[in-house]
């Protein structure tokens, strides 16, 4: 295991940012430190850094014991959400800062900021300012800038948060295969489910300072730990007491055996989707989202007011929410 | 990323929103009465820089040349005068080394931390600014005069110029570094000390950089301004000839002997050398910069 937080919590004044959070980070892989904002995982991400002291707990990387070390002493590259750019230095000299102060020879500093810049793609941007470059490519500039005095660890703090969602989009893609081509065990923090999935080996969900669930992108979304987990994941929709995926129900019209009947409420389309909102007899509101040739299987004659059955397809994941709507509505009813 | 870099290339595709077709026109419009109101400003702007600043200073340079070269020559090279150039300008340059140094310190201090009674220091620092100079003249005679409760009498010294300086220069570094230091981005060190460099290097090759175009404006008001200075020290310093005489006062006793044109001579001199010291401190700016 390359880090290694054992039991660390943090305050800020009042405010509970962590509370007695373990995780380990493997050797090599890219892992998503996913949750909302304000949930503890950039301050996770700054303590691994050294740039934010743990009040309780200890922090190993790569096997070394580094709760009292200074940030300089880590040997981790961090890559800030708004860039952090040494303004009054060139794209190339930013990049060469680590190395220069460890006051390694000039050619060997040439040969490694050049492989760099080529590796981001930024060579004919050496001589330029950040200032003249975009937000995307000031974010692969920081990245070089981090990776130059190679790191053990890679930590990035939503570093696509400031961009613009396409290059967003594109960056993340190419993170993905700099990581395949670069092997450096990268921890980023994201509150994005999507890009979490998308591109981490494994994700790590922090909620109000604590861990919510750590698995693969198919553990996190086949087999969520609770109803936080679901609901961050995707959307989520409840039958009966059960919190389910719209797109795992399956929906059929008539009354056969073994399903909840409901009526059609609402019928929504949206591009290849079609959202079906039924009532069922308990009161309760249920979303069932189909593809557009599902929902034509189903036969002209479903529309607003039909009778249609739900059903939750084999092996599909819930979560059971512990509150049973169908009683409260029938509380209500009464 | 082909794709990603054509993007990059191409600022303003993502930079400005598309797609407003009303945007052209109007923007024409505007632009156009916008050039009408800037040229008027223009013309305003460089009327008052005419009257108020080039005006007077043709006329001072007129005045020094009205009993031409070897009246000039003679009044600049009168050994009174040379001996208030050299401390008026020796003690201004050390003024403003401490300032430059003190100055950044001080804003450092009332940036970065958090203590009991900041705010009040944050309008005492003023004070130097706006009390005037014959008030604070007034105050360092009778602290550091003759009858001082301190016991600390530095009247009739050079002394007590250099502390007149001092005074009078405190804000302006301060003043000048404090709003862009506020600014700087936390990150910035934070990415600089995950690099390796320890807290020295930080500052130096990371910060100063950042701080010198303010702290060589400052450096340049607060040169100026203590080369011009009269007030605060025409009380303490005695104004001694060949040791605590200032050109401020040596211009005034000039004027007063009905002198002018000598004044003036020597006010010109004060003038090249404001301009040579304003040149050198942005010459200087820009070199730490660029060399970070």
């Amino acid at each position: 295991m390359s880090i290694e937080v054992a039991n660390v919590s943090k305050r800020f004044g009042d405010f509970v940012a962590l509370d007695d959070v373990s995780v380990s980070i493997p050797s090599g892989q890219l892992t998503a430190l996913l949750g909302p904002s304000g949930g503890g995982k950039s301050t996770l991400l700054r303590i691994i850094a050294g740039l934010e002291h743990p009040d309780d707990g200890r922090i190993s990387i790569e096997g070394r014991d580094a709760t009292l070390l200074r940030p300089q002493r880590r040997n981790v590259g961090f890559v800030f959400q708004h860039y952090a750019a040494f303004k009054h230095l060139s794209v190339y000299r930013n990049v060469a800062f680590g190395l220069e102060i460890r006051k390694r020879p000039k050619d060997e500093i040439r040969e490694r900021v050049q492989h760099l810049l080529a590796l981001v793609h930024l060579e004919q941007f050496a001589d330029r300012l950040p200032s003249q470059l975009s937000g995307g490519q000031r974010q692969r500039m920081a990245l070089a800038r981090a990776l130059a005095v190679e790191p053990s660890v890679l930590l990035l703090d939503e570093p696509f948060g400031a961009l613009d969602a396409k290059v967003r989009k594109e960056l993340r893609e190419w993170l993905r295969r700099l990581h395949d081509e670069v092997h450096v065990t990268t921890v980023f923090v994201t509150h994005d489910q999507e890009e979490a999935l998308e591109v981490a080996d494994e994700i790590v969900v922090i909620n109000e300072g604590r861990v919510e669930q750590i698995g693969s992108p198919d553990q996190l979304y086949d087999a969520p730990a609770n109803d936080f987990v679901m609901r961050f994941l995707g959307p989520v929709t409840q039958l009966g007491s059960r919190l389910v995926r719209p797109h795992d129900l399956e929906l059929r019209a008539g009354e056969p055996y073994g399903a909840m009947p409901a009526t059609v409420q609402r019928i929504v389309r949206v591009g290849f989707e079609v959202r079906v909102e039924a009532v069922t007899a308990a009161g309760q509101t249920v979303l069932a989202t189909l593809s557009r040739t599902q929902f034509q299987a189903l036969g002209i004659g479903v529309g607003v007011g039909s009778p249609v059955s739900l059903r939750l397809v084999d092996g599909a994941p819930s979560v059971d929410t512990g509150e049973d709507p169908a009683a409260e509505a029938v509380l209500v009813g009464t | 990323m082909t794709s990603v870099l054509a993007e990059q290339i191409e600022p303003s595709a993502t930079g400005r929103p598309t797609g407003r077709p009303t945007g052209r026109p109007t923007g024409r419009v505007r632009s156009g009465r916008l050039a009408r109101a800037s040229g008027l400003a223009f013309g305003v702007s460089m009327l008052w820089f005419s009257l108020l600043v080039l005006l007077p200073l043709a006329a001072v340079l007129v005045k020094s040349g009205e009993r031409g070269w070897s009246g000039f020559w003679t009044a600049i090279t009168n050994e009174q005068t040379a001996a208030a150039v050299r401390l008026t300008v020796g003690h201004a340059f050390l003024v403003t080394l401490v300032n430059m140094l003190m100055g950044t310190v001080i804003a450092w201090v009332l940036v970065r931390d958090q203590f009991f009674g900041k705010r009040a220091l944050e309008v005492l620092i003023d004070i130097p600014f706006a009390l005037p100079t014959i008030v604070a003249g007034l105050v360092m005679l009778s602290l550091y005069g003759p009858t001082s409760p301190l016991g600390v009498d530095i009247a009739n010294s050079r002394r007590a110029v250099f502390l007149a300086f001092l005074f009078v220069t405190l804000p302006f570094v301060v003043r000048t570094v404090q709003p862009v230091l506020a600014e700087l981005d936390r990150d910035v060190e934070e990415a600089a000390a995950s690099l390796g460099a320890s807290s020295f290097t930080t500052f130096r090759r990371i910060v100063l950089p950042a701080l010198t175009p303010a702290i060589a404006a400052g450096a340049a008001l607060s040169f100026a301004r203590a080369v011009s200075e009269y007030g605060s020290l025409v009380l303490l310093s005695g104004n001694l000839p060949f040791r605590t005489e200032v050109t401020s006062v040596r211009i005034l006793s000039s004027i007063e002997n009905d002198n002018l044109p000598g004044a003036a001579a020597v006010a010109a001199v004060l003038l090249a050398i404001s301009l040579v010291v304003i040149v050198i401190v942005d010459v200087l700016q820009r070199w730490v910069v660029r060399r970070g």
